[in-house]
């Protein structure tokens, strides 16, 4: 059996470092759910010294989702007769009255698809039907949602919507700024967007890492930005530079520049947040959902225990929520956090906390 | 004798005419044995020992999945529950509810490959069922299969055996079926090959017997995979299970997929793989005894059983920290990036 434990050279001294660190105590927000979701898998909290503290961030965009998006989303399912095709971690969701995957028990049309090309792809199959795309993410998936809309274009789709919860990071960033002492930038984000963002928080005197989602990747990123805060002077590095570059994606902005613009964007737990969402354009108007069902607005209820917003707000820990374990499990989750597989919540309660 | 048409009516289902063709022209054709016959019930000789005794339905979509299909399927689950159990299988039967509209062409293919793996397992097909329900009321075909086998390990099977210092064994890499069916329902479109692992275990399960006389337990590890069944084995034995993440086989293209949907091999079905767990003294017999067989050449230690954490199990990673391994408890569900 293997049991070697090969670790490289350079790996090996992060982790020692990691371990022994003696500087000044430091606060990281891991702000992505992947990130926060690999950290407790591979154990990573167990090889910081007690000077290092991580806490986990609001980017998962499930968690950030509000009640009121999943009742539009049930509304199209089971009230407008529409074919709801979502992403697999959204079926759990509460919205105020009943989840998704509830949805589907009662009636409803929901599928769940991987991409919202597939979800195109359907509505072509199925020109009968009407369909609508759960279009909830952050930089990364925006791109595949504006492509979704570009192929039903160039398909003469009448039949195909998003129904957008679409958001940007860089709100997450400015809104937490004041919550840690330095991020642990999501590498997949910014292999779309490149460097502008974390350039521009530095000059605000903000620091951060862009960190890949190894082990090892991770691991030499908290090293970076632990070594890199020690000499006391607002920095950025990337350490994902396999995949971000200093431009991103200009195909993927292109089209996210073509088919959306920003908008205001109400966050679980957090509230509104001043042009940090991205919803489609005017001129794209019939492949909105909202538009073409006239969904009213509403934010929903969320369960009034649940202490969702101080966890993604890296204001509590998940243990420190009176639901957590209890009311609230996998199985039968309470809020957000732990419904989605990348929630901290549930990241807490999967791996047992901080073994 | 009435001909069959390309596809099954509801005709065939009615216990006529055409009913009788489709039992001759398939089922009696593929499971041809002196114990099967036309009457209303197979009469056994009976074994001279303890008997073990399985049923499980089988509703895989779709029918036919690279590596196998259904058919193929319900025999391996229900000759592979009974392997767990030491016990040879014997005689099985299988009960049919086949939607209107299948092609008999495809039927044909099932009802074959179930004689092939029944034959592979040294079993035999004595009685059965056919029903067939209206469009829309059933996917292609639902089998059920009942399988009875003779006890012939020397120490009772369970997984309450489980004892602290035994070797945890798989037989194989994990999560193979349940990424060859997901990928096979083209949701994903994800362009990867992977084949099930379906297989009839009996042989090698005989093998480990005789080269591991004091085995503890095995399990075959189908829906919810090696995860789900370390924790049952965890709860019943009331042990604790440490693995380690480097000494997990998994086929890279499974883990290919796994990592861009978001979900864990442990926990994605096999059935052809199963989990053994025996003193560690006997743990290098087995794995000589089994890695000459195809279907189990891949096996390995991938952990051991403990005395701390009784009903967790511990996940030692390649970066030399210890995790939880998440008890499984919920549906996969592929995740949004």
């Amino acid at each position: 059996m293997k049991q070697n434990h090969q670790m490289s050279a350079p790996l090996r001294r992060a982790i020692d470092f990691l371990k022994t660190y003696d500087g000044p105590e430091v606060r990281i927000m891991e702000v992505c759910g992947t990130h926060t979701h690999e950290i407790f898998k591979q154990g990573i909290r167990q090889l910081l010294s007690p000077k290092i503290t991580l806490i986990s961030g609001p980017g998962c965009p499930v968690c950030v989702t509000p009640a009121g998006y999943i009742d539009r989303a049930v509304a199209l399912a089971l009230d407008h007769g529409v074919t709801v095709c979502t992403f697999g971690d959204l079926m759990r969701v509460p919205g105020t009255e009943m989840s998704l995957s509830m949805a589907r028990g009662r009636g409803g049309d929901v599928r769940v698809v991987y991409a919202p090309e597939d979800a195109e792809k359907l509505a072509a199959e199925h020109p009968e039907k009407p369909f609508a795309f759960l279009s909830v993410g952050f930089e990364t998936t925006t791109p595949s949602s504006c492509l979704a809309v570009d192929h039903a274009i160039r398909d003469g789709l009448d039949n195909f919507t998003l129904l957008t919860a679409n958001k940007t990071m860089p709100a997450a960033y400015e809104a937490m700024k004041n919550s840690t002492d330095l991020f642990l930038y999501p590498g997949h984000v910014h292999a779309i967007t490149g460097l502008a963002d974390v350039k521009k928080m530095q000059q605000e005197g903000v620091s951060g890492v862009v960190a890949g989602f190894t082990a090892g990747e991770l691991i030499t990123a908290l090293a970076i930005a632990v070594k890199k805060y020690g000499e006391g002077v607002p920095f950025y590095v990337n350490a994902y530079p396999r995949v971000v570059t200093d431009e991103g994606s200009p195909e993927a902005k292109q089209l996210v520049a073509k088919y959306m613009e920003p908008c205001d964007a109400w966050w679980r737990g957090i509230g509104m947040l001043p042009d940090s969402g991205m919803r489609l354009k005017k001129a794209y108007a019939r492949f909105d959902a909202a538009e073409r069902y006239a969904l009213p607005e509403g934010n929903g209820k969320d369960n009034p225990g649940c202490h969702c917003g101080d966890v993604l707000q890296g204001r509590c820990r998940p243990e420190d929520c009176p639901l957590f374990g209890t009311v609230c499990t996998p199985v039968h989750p309470t809020g957000a956090c732990m419904v989605s597989s990348e929630g901290a919540c549930s990241a807490y309660y999967l791996y047992g906390g901080e073994k | 004798m009435e001909a069959l048409p390309e596809q099954i009516t509801l005709a065939h289902g009615a216990g006529g005419k055409q009913t009788s063709a489709l039992i001759h022209q398939i089922f009696e054709r593929h499971f041809k044995n002196s114990l099967l016959t036309a009457d209303d019930a197979a009469v056994l000789p009976r074994p001279g020992h303890q008997i073990a005794m399985s049923t499980d339905g089988f509703v895989v979509s779709p029918a036919f999945f690279p590596g196998g299909n259904i058919g193929e399927l319900s025999i391996c689950g229900t000759v592979n529950d009974l392997s767990c159990m030491g016990a040879k299988p014997l005689y099985l039967t299988c009960s049919f509810i086949i939607e209107e509209g299948l092609e008999v062409s495809k039927l044909d293919r099932i009802a074959a490959s179930m004689a092939e793996t029944a034959e592979k397992a040294g079993a035999v097909l004595v009685a059965g069922d056919t029903k067939v329900v209206g469009k829309g009321q059933a996917d292609q075909v639902f089998i059920t299969t009942t399988g009875v086998g003779e006890i012939v390990s020397q120490n009772p099977l369970s997984g309450a055996k489980a004892a602290p210092g035994d070797a945890v064994l798989v037989t194989g890499d994990v999560g193979r079926h349940g990424c060859a069916v997901l990928l096979s329902r083209d949701e994903y479109g994800i362009d990867a090959h992977v084949e099930s692992d379906c297989a009839p275990l009996w042989k090698p399960v005989s093998a480990a017997l005789k080269a591991a006389p004091d085995l503890h337990v095995i399990r075959d590890a189908t829906r919810g995979g090696v995860g789900t069944v370390l924790y049952e084995i965890a709860h019943q034995s009331h042990v604790g299970i440490r693995l380690h993440s480097d000494a997990i086989p998994v086929d890279p293209s499974v883990a290919g997929v796994c990592g861009m949907l978001g979900l864990e091999p442990l926990y994605l079905a096999c059935e052809g793989r199963m989990v053994m767990i025996v003193p560690k003294e006997e743990a290098g017999a087995i794995i000589d005894a089994l890695s000459v067989f195809p279907d189990t050449q891949g096996i390995c230690q991938i952990g051991e059983v403990t005395a701390e954490e009784p009903e967790r199990v511990i996940m030692e990673t390649e970066i030399g920290t210890q995790t939880y391994l998440p008890e499984p408890g919920t549906e996969l569900l592929p995740r949004i990036c």
